[in-house]
């Protein structure tokens, strides 16, 4: 009897402690990283985002690459969806590339002085923003539907996030345009849930909102 | 002229993370392309990119990286179980992985079924 009585306090409470620490998990704020290869369009998500919930933007956004070249952060944004919702901290991170090039920014106006700067801070934006994929709850990839997905950028973050346990969802961004084909993006990664939007014009977030929330209950 | 530089497996499986990356840099850093047998890990992969931006300077301006790796999509439970044991006996020496310096590499493109290389004109000097 002692031992019966014993066995069923475990198992109540294990119950609470469980209830507790969802509960706890609940009210946190959870990390969303925004990651990807430059000028897929990161900080135009950020700040659609922002805007739809919080009423202001998050960081500049421009047609030449590195525009974002420091770790930006929201904190505190509740999207309500249904009779739920979510809290975030929203991370928006610089684009992870392989190569940054001065003279490739010469091409967009810069002066010399302006472009070698510029390169100089992008490769620190790339170096924080790997350093913050240990900090990430979940990671919001942002792709350029028009382009290739099959560069290895796109394949070395997604892996990693994959190595790390980290949830994913993957944005095809940019489907206003007319070459972009979000059914390359599902090929190239189809273990994980893709949506197509276009940041910039607001189109399809309700889809992508809802699909976050699917991806953030893994958290 | 171009060279490209053939790495096997066994040459780095057995350098820590940190030594093999250095490696890998230090013979890309001599404007040859690395032809590597087998492949890096995700977090390997990430660290390259970590030290490659670390180096970045007038002369080296990045790489181009394109890791090919076998994804086997059979779906009867017998070949499952075949490839799950090739994967735990051969694990990250199978694929190949192809490293280039940037200012040679313009851009490694690839699609399923091909990988194409594409080259930077080198500038004639005048004499």
């Amino acid at each position: 009897m002692i031992e019966m009585g014993k066995i069923k306090l475990g198992i109540l409470k294990n119950f609470l402690n469980n209830l507790l620490f969802k509960l706890l998990r609940k009210k946190k704020n959870i990390k969303l990283g925004i990651y990807g290869p430059p000028n897929a369009g990161k900080t135009t998500l950020a700040n659609r985002i922002c805007l739809d919930w919080v009423g202001e933007k998050l960081g500049k956004v421009s047609r030449v690459p590195h525009e974002t070249r420091q770790v930006f952060i929201k904190e505190k944004v509740n999207i309500k969806l249904g009779k739920g919702g979510l809290s975030f901290n929203i991370i928006d991170t610089p684009g992870i590339a392989t190569k940054i090039d001065y003279e490739d920014f010469l091409k967009f106006n810069l002066t010399k002085a302006q472009a070698r700067r510029r390169a100089k801070e992008a490769t620190k934006g790339v170096i924080e923003a790997i350093k913050w994929l240990d900090d990430v709850d979940c990671v919001v990839v942002v792709l350029d539907a028009t382009k290739n997905p099959y560069s290895q950028v796109n394949i070395t973050i997604i892996g990693n996030l994959a190595a790390r346990n980290i949830p994913v969802l993957i944005v095809g961004n940019k489907m206003d345009l007319k070459r972009a084909k979000i059914k390359n993006i599902e090929a190239a990664f189809p273990q994980y849930p893709v949506v197509g939007i276009s940041a910039e014009k607001g189109n399809n977030m309700e889809e992508f909102y809802e699909k976050l929330y699917e991806v953030v209950k893994k958290c | 002229m171009l060279t490209l530089k053939f790495i096997p497996y066994e040459e780095i499986s057995h350098l820590s993370m940190d030594a093999k990356i250095e490696k890998l840099l230090e013979i890309v850093k001599q404007n040859k392309i690395i032809l590597m047998q087998g492949r890096l890990t995700p977090e390997e992969e990430t660290y390259l990119i970590q030290r490659t931006m670390e180096s970045i300077n007038k002369k080296f301006k990045g790489v181009e990286l394109c890791i090919v790796h076998p994804q086997f999509k059979e779906k009867g439970v017998l070949k499952q179980l075949r490839n799950f044991f090739i994967n735990a006996l051969a694990g990250n020496s199978q694929g190949i992985t192809i490293i280039g310096p940037a200012t040679i590499v313009k851009k490694i493109e690839r699609d399923p079924e091909k990988i194409e290389l594409l080259t930077k004109e080198l500038k004639k000097k005048r004499r």
